[in-house]
């Protein structure tokens, strides 16, 4: 390993010459090549508008005002910058830093962004409200990749996290309006959630069944279980058992006031708040705390965490039950929050997309936060295109996030490396 | 390489497991051919090392007998699960104390009439005979070639969710050709299927390939484009080139005749590709028990680190067995657009490649087993659409049942509890003798 940083040194030519890998400066160059190529010298010719304040705001910001070619060859060869310093370090035997991927996925989504609004019929978008909206559709996201995080960390896959959700959404519905508290349907939701996880645990760590196969298989039963439900309760009965009313927003006075910021951290019901309060405690309890330490122990190296005397067992036990916790709350945003009823099959595979953006976010708790939000922005992109009309059919926006997690996964944001335990059942002996 | 192959064939199934244990880490990286997954292989695959029997070992080597009790058992649990919406149940038990006859009436008939009702779908009924049996052979048909792509898969240790994806893209192509393209009789059917099963087996070779070069897992991969695949479906089903002329609902003209499989039995859906099934069931074990190629599938799975030392090309094989993972899913695809739809929509692929999962898993991923697990998954499907009509008992019954099913067989030790099986007998295999002493070496190495 001492050739990595010998090797830039005439003379240490006898060494194998470690090289960081191709991967990142390849995939940055062959990206910003096709963001030069589509949207500046394809681009489109209308000038994109982008409404920062709504009219009725208190403080008015001028919009921006981006021409969509020459918008487009700005940012091309702004990535393409990027991409040149990323190879001219890899040259240089360094690999490149971690904010040079984050810094270019952020110009790049945004040159896309403009290349799509200058190229509708209606060039015009209120970057507010994307924004707002984003972090709504990002809110069960967020919950189920926490959820995705306490279970890794402490080694335990969860694929079941779709099912986390759904419980969760069905019974928060259910709950809420037979006590006609949404409140109270809240926690039931937190409490089917964690039911979920503890089947997961169970079968797991128990009957020692692999954790994958667990995960899979129970979201097929929390699908039947909620659909079967859903179609004998809820239908016939919609005022008795599908009516949970929502959770009331809590818009903190004056703070909720300022543009952009405002309406996302202030004006939120809450399990919005509660959203920004558990990846901080999540982050805080993981990485700062002795449970945090104990936690991760178990993930990385259950026999030493053993030898050291931590139940191992039980560490994973009520971790995965937390997490399932976590994600129910994600679960009742769908039913108390976005929509006031269930629907079968509520969450539509957002519990995968939640599991993607936990690898994305690399096991942190605050990666996993922010890759929600890009997801959620996707989401939202999707459909406010659907209303200002563009030359990008919607299905390829639909695609976006899940050939996002591809590239994700294959390694070419950098690689991501699970806890070493995650998936391995402990048995002690 | 042959050559290796051919030694490896004495050596890897004797490979100590305790070296399986210690190697953990080369293992996840299939010995620095891979990347690092997010489930190291270990777990995934047949290594025999780390627990008293993993899953797939021993969903390939379980009993039989635990199978049966965990229909048996789901079918119960769904029964309940029918009777606790009962409105008849509901009300004997307002005064179960009072006449308590009344109450377990009303709950045998609640569980009993919907699972009838299935059976009469399924099977037979007095009406029309063994016709709903033909129906159920139609359903399950892709059932069995998907589960088989998933069974394939696993035995290479590889979790191959991805079926959903390759039956869609599949369907897609094998329709297209079949209603765009007009070929003589023969022909047309042969390109057809051609087509689909290229289309399907490039879609599991990104998997593999993504797999053995990046690392990337393959759970997610899979995942995603399945998604990718529905929405590519939904967009082309939304051009002029897949929609009938004039019409702006997203589905596909007919295909023609000459495209799609014979009828088998005049007046039932029940098609050639059903006998397809058959050959593929056939293939695939004579691949997995008979050929060399199978082999190596089987060594990878059982021990990536053994199968590299013995010369196998681990990550040729990934790619490989993806593909014809992909390659056996998409003769369900197809199977749907030329035997049992005849048309192209956005639910061509209904819920099959998730069912299929369930399929592989009760059938322990071997070939016959997987062909009698879709028949009876195919039963299920069958016969609940009957179900609905008849006792308004909805679909989703059976996701419970079956996923219930899974459950149970993935967990023995559970069904043995239920039952108060000994559990200390069953360890009669040669298999046995090792686990004690990994055990045994373990504990000490602590």
């Amino acid at each position: 390993m001492s050739a990595t940083t010998t090797a830039p040194k005439p003379g240490s030519t006898a060494l194998p010459v470690f090289r960081p890998s191709l991967k990142v400066p390849v995939s940055l160059g062959v990206l910003a090549l096709i963001a030069l190529f589509f949207f500046g010298f394809m681009g489109p010719d209308q000038t994109a508008e982008m409404k920062i304040s709504d009219a009725g705001d208190a403080v008015a910001v001028p919009a921006l005002m981006i021409p969509g070619q020459v918008g487009g060859i700005v940012f091309g060869i702004l990535l393409l910058a990027m991409a040149a310093y990323s190879v001219y370090l890899w040259t240089q035997g360094e690999k490149s830093p971690k904010w040079l991927p984050i810094a270019f996925a952020v110009v790049f989504v945004f040159a896309l962004l403009v290349w799509i609004v200058a190229g509708a019929r209606q060039p015009s978008i209120s970057l507010a409200g994307l924004v707002a909206g984003s972090v709504t559709l990002a809110v069960p996201l967020v919950f189920g990749s926490l959820s995705g995080v306490l279970c890794e960390r402490v080694g335990v896959v969860n694929i079941a996290i779709e099912g986390q959700l759904l419980g969760g959404a069905f019974t928060a519905a259910l709950v809420a309006t037979m006590t006609g508290s949404p409140y109270i349907g809240l926690i039931a939701a937190a409490a089917a959630g964690a039911a979920v996880s503890m089947v997961l645990a169970v079968f797991s760590i128990k009957y020692l069944v692999n954790q994958i196969i667990v995960g899979v298989v129970l979201n097929v039963l929390v699908s039947g279980l909620t659909g079967f439900l859903y179609g004998t309760l809820m239908v016939p009965n919609k005022e008795q058992f599908n009516t949970p009313g929502r959770l009331d927003i809590l818009p903190i006075p004056l703070l909720s006031d300022i543009p952009i910021i405002g309406p996302i951290l202030f004006e939120q019901s809450i399990a919005g708040y509660l959203m920004y309060i558990a990846v901080a405690v999540v982050w805080f309890g993981l990485f700062k705390t002795r449970w945090g330490l104990r936690v991760r122990a178990v993930g990385e190296h259950p026999q030493a965490a053993d030898t050291l005397g931590i139940n191992v067992n039980a560490t994973r036990f009520w971790n995965v039950t937390l997490g399932g916790a976590i994600a129910g709350i994600g679960g009742a945003v769908f039913t108390l929050v976005t929509i006031d009823s269930f629907t079968k099959d509520i969450s539509g595979g957002r519990g995968f997309i939640a599991l993607a953006a936990l690898i994305f976010g690399r096991w942190n708790p605050i990666g996993a936060f922010l890759a929600s939000l890009l997801f959620g922005f996707a989401y939202n992109l999707q459909s406010i295109l659907g209303i200002i009309g563009t030359p990008v059919p919607s299905q390829f926006m639909a695609m976006l996030p899940y050939l996002v997690t591809i590239f994700a996964v294959a390694g070419l944001v950098g690689k991501s490396r699970p806890p070493a335990a995650s998936g391995i059942p402990y048995v002690k002996g | 390489m042959t050559n290796n192959g051919q030694s490896s064939k004495d050596q890897t199934p004797d490979v100590p497991s305790a070296e399986v244990r210690a190697a953990d880490v080369a293992l996840d990286t299939a010995g620095g051919a891979m990347g690092p997954s997010i489930v190291p292989v270990s777990s995934q695959s047949g290594d025999p090392g780390h627990q008293e029997g993993n899953v797939l070992r021993r969903i390939v080597m379980g009993n039989g007998f635990v199978s049966v009790l965990a229909v048996i058992v789901a079918l119960f649990l769904g029964g309940l699960l029918i009777a606790s919406t009962d409105s008849q149940v509901a009300k004997t038990a307002g005064y179960f104390l009072a006449r308590p006859g009344d109450f377990l009436q009303a709950l045998w008939a609640a569980m009993t009439e919907s699972y009838v009702a299935l059976f009469q779908g399924a099977v037979f009924n007095a009406r029309e005979g063994f016709k709903p049996l033909l129906e159920t052979m139609t359903v399950a048909t892709p059932l069995i070639c998907a589960g088989l792509g998933v069974a394939l898969a696993f035995r290479a240790g590889l979790f191959n969710i991805g079926a959903q994806g390759q039956i869609i893209i599949s369907a897609t192509l094998a329709a297209y050709v079949g209603f765009a393209w007009h070929l003589p009789f023969g022909l047309h059917l042969l390109v057809v299927i051609i087509m689909g099963v290229l289309g399907g087996a490039a879609w599991g070779a990104i998997v593999g390939i993504l797999k053995a070069r990046t690392g990337a897992h393959e759970v997610i991969v899979t995942i995603m484009l399945n998604y990718v695949a529905l929405f590519l479906l939904d967009f082309l089903l939304n051009t002029a080139a897949f929609r009938r002329p004039g019409d702006n609902s997203p589905i596909s003209p007919r295909l023609d005749e000459t495209a799609t499989y014979p009828v088998l039995i005049p007046g039932s859906r029940l098609h050639l590709g059903f006998l397809v099934a058959v050959a593929l069931t056939f293939g695939v074990w004579w691949m997995l028990n008979r050929s060399t190629i199978g082999f190596e599938f089987r060594a990878v799975g059982a021990n990536p680190v053994a199968a590299r030392t013995a010369g196998v090309k681990v990550s040729r094989a990934t790619i490989l067995v993806m593909a014809f993972a992909g390659a056996l899913a998409a003769f369900g695809g197809v199977a749907q657009v030329a035997g049992t739809e005849k048309v192209l929509t956005g639910g061509v692929a209904a819920q099959i490649g998730f069912d299929s999962i369930t399929v592989a898993l009760l059938g322990r991923s071997t070939p016959w087993g997987t062909f009698f697990a879709g028949l009876l998954f195919g039963a299920f499907r069958a016969g609940a659409v009957q179900m609905q009509i008849q006792t308004g008992t909805p679909i989703d019954i059976v996701l419970v049942v079956q996923s219930l099913i899974v459950l149970f067989i993935a967990a023995p030790p559970l069904i043995r509890s239920i039952f108060r099986l000994e559990p200390k007998k069953k360890n009669k295999t040669p298999k046995a003798a090792p686990k004690a002493a990994l055990a045994n070496a373990s504990g000490g190495a602590k």
